[in-house]
């Protein structure tokens, strides 16, 4: 059913929009007025073009941390999304322990940022923690503080603890929807476990593992805080990723045109991946649109 | 289920007819393990918060010698502690109210009418559900700073709308399309008004969804930390950042530093008690 | 195609069923004839659907035996029982294409590829959908996704028997018809076992040489529709079917009269005396009464008429008990008196709501 054409909703929008217009619109035009001019300080800006866009694309520090973060973002969502959907294909479907299982899956998901840091800054640590002090009793070289492989396992190992109970419980709802006559009639046809899987359970949850993939990639692309208490970016720069590092021109150093710029070309990047994503969604459910309206015998 | 690998040809009659068997209960070992690898690092903070400092540094042992509550303690009679839980709470509770209060009409619309822009709008809005805080924290800093709500808990509260406030519309226009029209219609040849209408019946069907909405909203303003802390310094301290700071300042308090943290996840741990019920159901909606 | 028997059956959802009432299924006995079409007839939970998947093997009955042309299967999986199903809604693989869905289960069984182009071409000629057997199944209607899910039991050649659930729910009203009519040629044509489960007596009634009526967990009748509609062998079944359903009074039986109130009514056959305290009624069929303006009869007192077409229905009491009459459309009647005559032949009787057979 189409929905009617009725201007007088924009009276019900409007303090959304004056509330994100405050807090998006406002600061976003601070951001690109920084980007294209510099200051001396005491409030005097002059034009710079595109001089801070140049240069930084140009720099040493902004790729690597570039490629740092897609390095990352990439793992994470190769490691977290097979596994989220393994977890859930192993969640029971109904009973008791259901919601034992919801519960604490979403235990993780609730802990503010700054402690899953600390707690796996401390459960890393070879003299206190239960990860390095087992590691290091098995003779294993590890210590987060002073080697960059270790580091990055470190904060690798975090965000798939932090974050895969949310692919997982995205895919374990996509696969409640699906009705027990598919499982009974796959085992009627003689569907083998995987094609249960491949016919089934993977059209059904295809919605919602997009929805994982974008906002794990989103999340994960913007990661601060969590490294920040575990590494603080380091050893060296090893684990500086995009975040950090803005925030350590932006507030550690006082660069404000080079944030800006960063912060443009860095929002740029994930405005650009979320319009593919959103794209390819609303297409998708458009398609569906068409066939459900177009098609039939 | 039985496994089956290689499918069988032939009439039955000609083959060995399979029955019903209990194989090793695969999945439940993986659940188990994985909810293990979940609440070992949690267990491990635990233990930490119930020991003191000297056992943490001299011994190496899974359960605590001897428990204490000497840790929490320390938090709970020291202000500079305490206060940090009171201001994270009221930016929390604070800006789920602003959220969720200003996201119902917008939802609505979204939902019930097609309007000038309205598409453009509905992705402008989830864009900023994908901003960096990072991105924002300077200008932020500069905006409430000559506003002078630099280090209030509004200020907090209102920065944590960038990302909350399209989550919650987003939430609440997927629960908002599940409620057939036809009763809106009815509401208003029944001659309620609009403000009547929205409160007295609209609301209470899509209770479960404000109940969603809300819940993600308190859990993503709870947990970050990056704005929080770049807009406050003393009076609005929120708790994750006093621990920070604790990290750097003494370095070696890990007893206490344990004990914050577990004070930190069990409002959260609370909460997912409360509407466990619904998560499957937020999440079923696949918008978070 | 096989016969499949059903042997001192009982199922219950709980693990340790106590009463009789913690059955979902109590025990019966059954038996399905092969190439059979049977409808399985009864109210939302009565157990038709458990029935069904306990024959399917979806489900392990707990008690009695399930068995194919005299071979117990009751522990067989699914997979290997050559049982196929069609569900209430469509279950139709999304991803694949209308040829892919119907190929899927010879696949499974690793059916020579030859063979599955020649059954799958049969089958898509005889469901009529060898046009869209390339167009993606997701985009179908609701009534070819129903067809390519029985398409998926005819391509195996050595399906024992095909299980509907109340196929139709979700189907236009004016394409059951169509369908059924199309369901009805396949059965024809292939000969299979057909058990189709529904809750609409004329979906029932008109597909199947025998219905079997479940009430609360039990088979309460197994007969053609004549059967049914003329000797109920429940109370339930004289409710159920027809329509309006049979008229049941409270009497009491003295020989081979009945005295309902204080009208004596004669029964045509002699019964032997009921046991003290058991529940006594008589059904008669609204199509076998006769309503005068006066003459014979006994008296009844019309509280409305109902004219539903090619035949009217007389809403009208007997001695305080409401009762109704298939009135023919140019009946008319002046005030509300009336006289109700019975044909003695038409008159069943019922102990604790079943039938009991009296003698000439």
């Amino acid at each position: 059913m189409e929905k009617p054409l009725n201007n007088k909703a924009w009276f019900l929008v409007l303090p959304v929009f004056v509330l994100v217009a405050f807090s998006a619109l406002l600061p976003l035009m601070t951001v690109v007025n920084y980007a294209f001019q510099d200051t001396f300080g005491n409030n005097q800006f002059f034009w710079a073009g595109t001089d801070w866009f140049e240069k930084l694309l140009h720099s040493d520090r902004f790729g690597e941390a570039l490629i740092r973060q897609v390095l990352f973002s990439g793992l994470i969502l190769a490691i977290e999304v097979p596994l989220g959907i393994a977890v859930a294909l192993c969640m029971p479907r109904k009973g008791l322990w259901v919601p034992v299982c919801l519960v604490l899956m979403a235990l993780p998901l609730l802990i503010p940022w700054n402690v899953v840091g600390t707690i796996w800054q401390i459960f890393g640590r070879v003299d206190i923690g239960l990860l390095g002090h087992v590691l290091y009793s098995l003779g294993i070289d590890y210590n987060y503080t002073q080697d960059p492989l270790s580091a990055w396992i470190t904060v690798v190992v975090m965000d798939v603890w932090h974050w895969t109970s949310l692919v997982a419980l995205l895919c374990y709802a996509g696969l409640q929807s699906i009705p027990d006559a598919f499982y009974q009639a796959a085992r009627i046809d003689g569907a083998s476990r995987w094609s249960v899987f491949r016919h089934i359970q993977l059209p059904k949850m295809d919605r919602v593992l997009l929805i994982a993939v974008l906002l794990r990639f989103m999340d994960s692309f913007m990661i601060y805080t969590e490294p920040f208490v575990v590494t603080g970016g380091g050893p060296g720069n090893s684990t500086t990723f995009l975040s950090i590092d803005l925030v350590k021109l932006a507030i550690g150093q006082f660069d404000l045109g080079p944030a800006a710029a960063m912060s443009l070309i860095y929002f740029l990047i994930i405005l650009l991946m979320s319009w593919v994503f959103y794209t390819v969604m609303t297409k998708q459910d458009e398609q569906d649109q068409n066939r459900k309206t177009g098609g039939g015998e | 289920m039985s496994s089956t690998s290689m499918p069988e040809t032939g009439t039955p009659s000609e083959t060995t007819l399979r029955t019903r068997g209990r194989g090793f209960p695969v999945k439940a070992l993986v659940i188990v393990v994985y909810l293990v690898f979940l609440l070992l690092p949690i267990y491990w903070l635990l233990t930490m918060a119930l020991k003191t400092n000297q056992e943490i540094l001299s011994t190496f042992n899974l359960f605590p010698d001897n428990p204490t509550l000497a840790n929490f303690t320390v938090i709970l009679t020291d202000p500079a502690w305490y206060m940090g839980y009171v201001n994270s709470t009221i930016y929390v509770v604070l800006n789920t109210l602003i959220s969720v209060t200003v996201a119902l009409p917008a939802a609505y619309a979204f939902s019930r009418y097609r309007f000038m822009g309205d598409k453009h709008l509905f992705f402008w809005l989830l864009t900023n559900r994908m901003a960096p805080p990072a991105v924002f924290a300077l200008p932020f800093f500069q905006l409430y700073s000559s506003i002078g709500l630099f280090d209030t808990s509004l200020a907090v509260a209102l920065a944590h709308c960038l990302f909350n406030v399209p989550l919650a519309v987003w939430i609440l226009e997927g629960f908002m399309g599940g409620v057939p029209r036809e009763i809106d219609e009815t509401a208003y040849i029944d001659g309620y008004s609009f403000p009547r209408f929205f409160t007295r019946i609209f609301m209470p069907l899509i209770a479960p969804g404000i109940g969603v909405a809300a819940f993600f909203c308190f859990m993503f303003s709870w947990v970050e930390l990056l704005l929080a802390r770049t807009l406050t310094s003393v009076d609005a301290k929120p708790i994750s950042a006093t621990m920070t700071r604790t990290v750097s300042a003494s370095g070696l308090d890990w007893g206490v530093l344990a004990a914050a943290g577990i004070l930190t996840i069990i409002p959260g741990a609370l909460v997912i008690y409360f509407v466990r019920n619904y998560i499957a159901k937020g999440f079923a909606l696949g918008r978070v | 195609m096989a016969r499949i028997d059903l042997v001192d059956l009982a199922h219950s959802y709980m693990s340790n069923p106590a009463s009789r009432a913690d059955y979902a299924l109590k025990e019966m006995t059954l038996s399905w004839e092969d190439g059979g079409a049977y409808a399985l007839l009864g109210p939302s939970g009565c157990g038709k659907t458990t029935l069904l998947n306990i024959m399917s093997g979806l489900l392990v009955p707990s008690q009695g035996r399930v068995l194919f042309d005299g071979r117990d299967m009751t522990q067989i999986i699914t997979e290997d029982r050559n049982i196929a199903q069609v569900f209430q809604f469509p279950v139709i693989y999304d991803t694949m294409t209308v040829r892919q869905n119907l190929e899927f289960p010879l696949r499974n069984r690793g059916v020579p590829e030859a063979e599955i182009k020649t059954r799958v071409a049969e089958i898509a000629e005889s469901l009529h959908m060898t046009a869209e057997l390339d167009h993606k199944a997701r985009g179908l209607t609701a009534d070819a996704k129903q067809k390519i899910s029985l398409g998926r039991g005819l391509v195996r050649q050595d399906t024992a028997a095909i299980l509907f659930d109340e196929p139709l729910t979700v189907i236009d009203p004016h394409l059951k018809w169509v369908l059924r009519r199309q369901l009805k040629d396949l059965h024809r044509r292939y000969d299979f076992t057909m058990v189709y489960v529904t809750h609409d007596q004329t979906e029932a009634l008109t597909f199947a040489d025998k219905v079997v009526v479940m009430y609360d967990g039990e088979v309460v009748q197994v007969g053609t529709p004549e059967e049914l509609f003329e000797r109920p062998a429940h109370t339930f079944v004289g409710y159920f079917i027809g329509s309006p359903g049979m008229n049941v009074l409270p009497c009491r039986v003295e020989g081979s009269t009945a005295h309902v109130g204080g009208q004596a009514l004669d029964l045509g056959r002699g019964y032997a005396p009921p046991a003290a305290g058991a529940k006594v009624e008589l059904g008669v069929r609204p199509e076998f009464l006769g309503l005068a303006a006066d003459g014979q009869g006994c008296p009844v007192t019309i509280q409305a008429m109902e004219d539903v077409g090619r035949y009217k229905i007389a809403r009208v009491t007997l001695e305080g008990h409401p009762m109704a009459v298939v009135a023919p459309e140019s009946a008319r009647f002046d005030g509300d008196r009336a006289r109700l005559s019975i044909d003695p032949g038409r008159i069943n009787l019922y102990v604790n709501d079943h039938l009991v057979e009296g003698s000439l």
